[in-house]
């Protein structure tokens, strides 16, 4: 039973970010239009060693007949037990070019070459992947609309030794690559407001004036690094920023009212680029959605997937 | 989407590799020079120019010529080769188009496409070289070519490779080749042969040929035989005959002016005319090199038509082969011979030809024999009279005869009494003619020399030969050989000595020096070397393939048996191969591969193992995934880990490892 689906859906894999080993039944084996044509050639040659009683011309056709029939093997062997790890798209904003990463693990001993990557057309540079070792293939994603874009079926192929035979597996990542909308060319941010009254003063260190140094955390900006500290061999500090005021930028949907539908949140992305990078602490406030002050890259990433998913229409992003 | 689809299609494929393409025009350049040495001389430069130019584009960058001027150098080659090969059909012909198409196909190798198109191309000129040249050393030579061209579409194939990667494109394309070789000799045996084309198809032109002729004049056979060119070569199915057997049959010779003799206006036949075997006869197989004439030969007498000619062969009244081709090609056919035999006249009018004689020539020989019937003797006495002539006066056996008069044979029989097997064999038959007993001469070649390396039988110009044949009651044609009863010490060469008694060259090495019996035998080796090349490899054809099958016990298999064996052979090779191709990579320590099985095992269920992961870390997983797999999971890595990274265990450690592995069998949740 499990075969038989397997057979009906040969050419629609499971969605899944599992890693996977490529064994006998997912990879998929055919002749290309250049192995057709060689083998008109061998025709032709054969039809010539008949025609000449040639054994010479005999010798050499079945030669090639049979190189075509190993490079069948080879060319399978080059993917399969390929080990694929989907990597983790890193997010763009739309517009811009994403790249989706595969990780090709060879388990063998003897480098595979030219292993390509396909998408919708879409094709990446073919990649050799070293014996008992790792490459990365990535396939750039051109993007249009903000949202997740949840990622289209993959040919992971190749037509190494002689391009006779192609051979391929589809797969289907299931992490959706997120696209950020697609900030405007704007400059400046809107006017700072003071704090709300809800605000922790360990919450929120904001403001242009140095206030002391602590030990870095993850998350916190590259641009609050004590890079002279770490010059003289302090380790890694961060620059706390503050002094008497609390300095909060509350970045909201009202703020960039003139504008509408997209332009509005293109404005708003825009902001908060700049808000990160003056090491603002800045919020994000969207009908239905908040976010509460805080500086670094998670939170820019918060506010920009908040801006992304913002009010999606259902089948967005979706593709096909 | 779709927008971007049609823009990605919109782009030019990618050009193919560099070092792909240096590869294929180095393996172009070499497959193209055999046939340009066939080629006339300005259609060469243009080859080599093009050639050139393609180099010149990869090397420095030179531009290459736009589509117009493209168009006007591929139409310019077309015109040069209808130019000098006038008409379009022969191979020489079609083959200088082909070499013409494919250097101007260099100038567009913008895609993997072209570049694969001129790389099949150059496959198909080397079967073209073959048509022209089947030599071991042309074979050595694009056995060369061929490695170029598989590693070239190797390289062809690895976009970004890097012209440090050229090494392993010849280990790959050199590997690939090899583990093909075993296939190809299984389909080259294997694959059902027939005995003619599909289709008439032009064949190379030959330049002319010394040989036989179809007429003769006392002179012209001892021109040939200063020659050491191979006429054929014979494989015996059994033991080679006795020399004084060995009578290779020719054009016979009726007609004749007193001077010249001359073949007769024949029907030809299609199938050998009856006559009596007196013995089992003998079965042996030629191979005739190209003579530009279409006579083949067999040995007294043939008992069936030539089994494996490339076109069909008939047969004349007279015994003689005859294709109805011109012999381009070295051509091979098996034979059936009786060499004893009671072979009666056809046709009445044969008798009025075979005593046919011109008025006023010759007059002393017509005494002679005339004489020999005012003695009383029968047919046979007349040729045992004329026989006994030669052998008791001082006849010498000569390769230069003095020149002869107006009356030839009597000059001969008179005068010179010099002569070698021409003037031997046109005297008897004219002695016998006057004498009233139906005779005719016969051309052809006579003995041979056996290869002491491989056991066959060489047949030279050298061996040309004329004999005798005369009709007597109730035998029918008897061969007569007056040639052969002059005595060895009236043989002036030493070549001809022997050459009746004996197919061993140690007769006519006898005397000459070491080096020459250095020479004799270095050639020996070598032709024998090739004989073997043409019989497996360039001769292999139906009759062949029939014969090894047989030796194998196949003997009676039709064709489609024999392809059902070929494909399940195919298969018997192809799945040995594929499983030392895809077999898993076994690590040499035994308790890495026991690992690796259960981690195998665990990959089959889902739980596939990280390359950065530990065993503890994957151990942990799998507990949080499969807390049903708790013990045997803990128990193996518990092992593994001892074995590894601790002291103790060792051998007993292994065994509990193993024992382990094998009795864990995971079930998919």
């Amino acid at each position: 039973m499990n075969h038989w689906q397997r057979l009906l859906s040969w050419h629609r894999p499971e969605a899944s970010d599992q890693p996977l080993s490529l064994e006998r039944g997912r990879i998929y084996i055919l002749p290309t239009r250049h192995g057709w044509m060689f083998m008109l050639v061998l025709l032709a040659m054969l039809i010539a060693a008949i025609n000449y009683q040639n054994g010479l011309a005999y010798l050499l056709t079945f030669l090639l007949a049979s190189l075509a029939l190993v490079s069948m093997l080879h060319s399978f062997r080059n993917l399969y037990r390929l080990r694929i790890r989907p990597g983790h798209p890193a997010p763009v904003f739309a517009g811009e070019t994403a790249w989706y990463p595969l990780l090709l693990e060879n388990p063998r001993a003897l480098t595979r070459l030219a292993i390509g990557m396909q998408q919708q057309g879409r094709e990446a540079t073919p990649v050799d992947v070293p014996g008992n070792s790792t490459a990365w293939v990535r396939l750039a994603v051109p993007t249009e609309r903000r949202g997740p874009l949840k990622p289209a079926r993959i040919t992971l192929y190749s037509l190494f030794p002689l391009g006779l035979f192609r051979t391929w597996t589809y797969l289907r990542p299931a992490t959706p690559m997120m696209v950020y909308p697609r900030p405007d060319s704007s400059r400046g941010l809107p006017p700072p407001q003071p704090g709300g009254e809800g605000q922790d003063s360990g919450q929120a260190r904001g403001g242009d004036d140095f206030a002391s140094l602590r030990p870095y955390h993850p998350g916190d900006s590259l641009r609050q690094v004590d890079w002279k500290a770490l010059a003289r061999e302090q380790g890694l500090m961060s620059k706390q920023f503050g002094g008497g005021e609390r300095e909060v930028l509350w970045l909201q949907w009202e703020l960039a009212a003139p504008l509408e539908g997209e332009a509005r949140l293109s404005r708003l992305t825009r902001w908060v680029i700049e808000a990160d990078s003056q090491t603002l602490c800045y919020g994000l406030s969207l009908p239905g959605r908040q976010v509460e002050p805080a500086r670094g890259e998670a939170h820019r990433r918060q506010c920009l997937e908040a801006l992304a998913l913002h009010a999606l229409p259902l089948r967005q992003g979706e593709a096909r | 989407m779709r927008f971007w689809r049609k823009k990605s299609r919109g782009t030019p494929p990618p050009a193919p590799p560099g070092s792909g393409r240096l590869l294929l025009l180095l393996a172009l350049g070499m497959v193209l020079l055999p046939q340009l040495l066939r080629m006339s001389s300005l259609l060469v430069a243009g080859c080599v120019a093009v050639l050139l130019w393609r180099v010149l584009y990869e090397i420095k960058g030179w531009p290459l010529p736009s589509r117009g001027l493209r168009l006007l150098i591929v139409m310019a080659g077309i015109a040069g080769v209808l130019q000098v090969h006038r008409g379009i059909l022969g191979l020489d012909q079609g083959m200088a188009l082909l070499a013409v198409m494919l250097c101007f196909k260099l100038l567009e190798l913008r895609s993997l496409r072209d570049a694969l198109l001129t790389l099949f191309m150059g496959y198909f000129m080397v079967v073209g070289n073959f048509l022209f040249d089947q030599s071991m050393q042309m074979g050595a030579y694009l056995v060369l070519v061929v490695l170029l061209l598989t590693s070239a579409m190797v390289a062809l194939n690895h976009p970004g490779g890097q012209h440090g990667d050229v090494p392993r494109y010849f280990r790959l394309g050199g590997g690939l080749l090899l583990q093909a070789l075993p296939m190809m000799l299984l389909l080259f045996v294997l694959f059902p042969r027939i005995d003619h084309p599909l289709w008439a198809v032009p064949e190379p032109e030959t330049r002319g040929r010394t040989g036989l002729s179809d007429s003769l004049q006392m002179g012209t056979i001892s021109e040939l035989v200063e020659s050491n060119e191979v006429v054929f070569r014979v494989d015996f199915d059994d033991a080679i005959p006795p020399a004084s057997q060995l009578y290779w049959r020719g054009p016979v010779l009726w007609q004749t002016d007193g001077r010249n003799w001359e073949r007769m206006a024949q029907q030809p036949l299609n199938a050998i005319p009856a006559f009596e075997r007196l013995d089992a006869g003998l079965s042996y197989r030629i191979s005739q090199e190209p003579s530009g004439r279409n006579w083949l030969f067999a040995l007294d007498l043939p008992t069936r038509l030539p089994d494996g000619v490339s076109a069909r062969a008939v047969v004349l009244p007279d015994m003689q082969l005859i294709h109805t081709r011109e012999l381009r090609k070295r051509e091979r056919y098996t034979l059936h011979s009786s060499l004893d035999y009671r072979f009666e006249a056809q046709q009445l009018e044969e008798w009025g030809a075979a005593l046919q004689l011109p008025e006023g020539f010759n007059p002393r020989s017509h005494a002679l024999a005339d004489s020999w019937r005012e003695q009383g003797l029968d047919d046979e006495g007349v040729v045992d009279a004329a026989l006994a002539m030669f052998r008791q006066q001082p006849f010498y056996y000569s390769r230069q005869p003095p020149l002869l008069g107006d009356h030839p044979v009597d000059d001969f029989l008179y005068g010179t009494q010099r002569g070698f097997c021409e003037h031997y064999a046109a005297a008897f038959v004219t002695l016998m003619r006057a004498a009233g007993v139906p005779a005719r001469l016969v051309t052809g070649y006579q003995g041979g020399e056996r290869n002491p390396v491989a056991d066959y039988l060489i047949v030279r110009q050298s061996n040309a030969h004329a004999w005798a044949e005369v009709w007597l009651p109730g035998e029918g044609w008897v061969r007569v050989d007056p040639t052969s009863v002059i005595p060895p010490e009236r043989v002036e060469s030493v070549a001809d000595s022997g050459r009746f008694e004996s197919v061993e060259a140690d007769h006519r090495l006898a005397g000459s020096g070491l080096l020459a019996r250095l020479g004799w035998r270095v050639s020996s080796n070598w032709d024998a070397l090739n004989h073997r090349w043409d019989r497996w490899v360039q001769g292999f054809d139906r009759q062949r393939q029939q014969q090894l099958l047989d030796e194998l016990g196949l003997a009676g298999w039709g064709w489609q048996q024999l392809a059902l064996l070929m494909i399940a052979l195919l298969f018997a090779i192809l799945i040995p191969v594929a499983w030392w191709l895809l077999r898993r990579p076994r690590p040499a320590d035994p308790v890495l591969a026991e690992y690796e099985r259960f981690c195998r095992r665990l990959a089959a269920i889902g739980l596939l193992r990280h390359a950065d992961e530990g065993p503890s870390d994957f151990a942990a997983r799998v507990i949080a995934e499969r807390p049903d797999l708790q013990g045997a999971v803990n128990r193996i890595t518990g092992l593994y880990s001892a074995l590894r990274y601790g002291r103790s265990a060792g051998r007993q450690g292994l065994i509990r490892l193993r024992q382990a592995v094998r009795a864990f069998h995971p079930k998919q949740a």
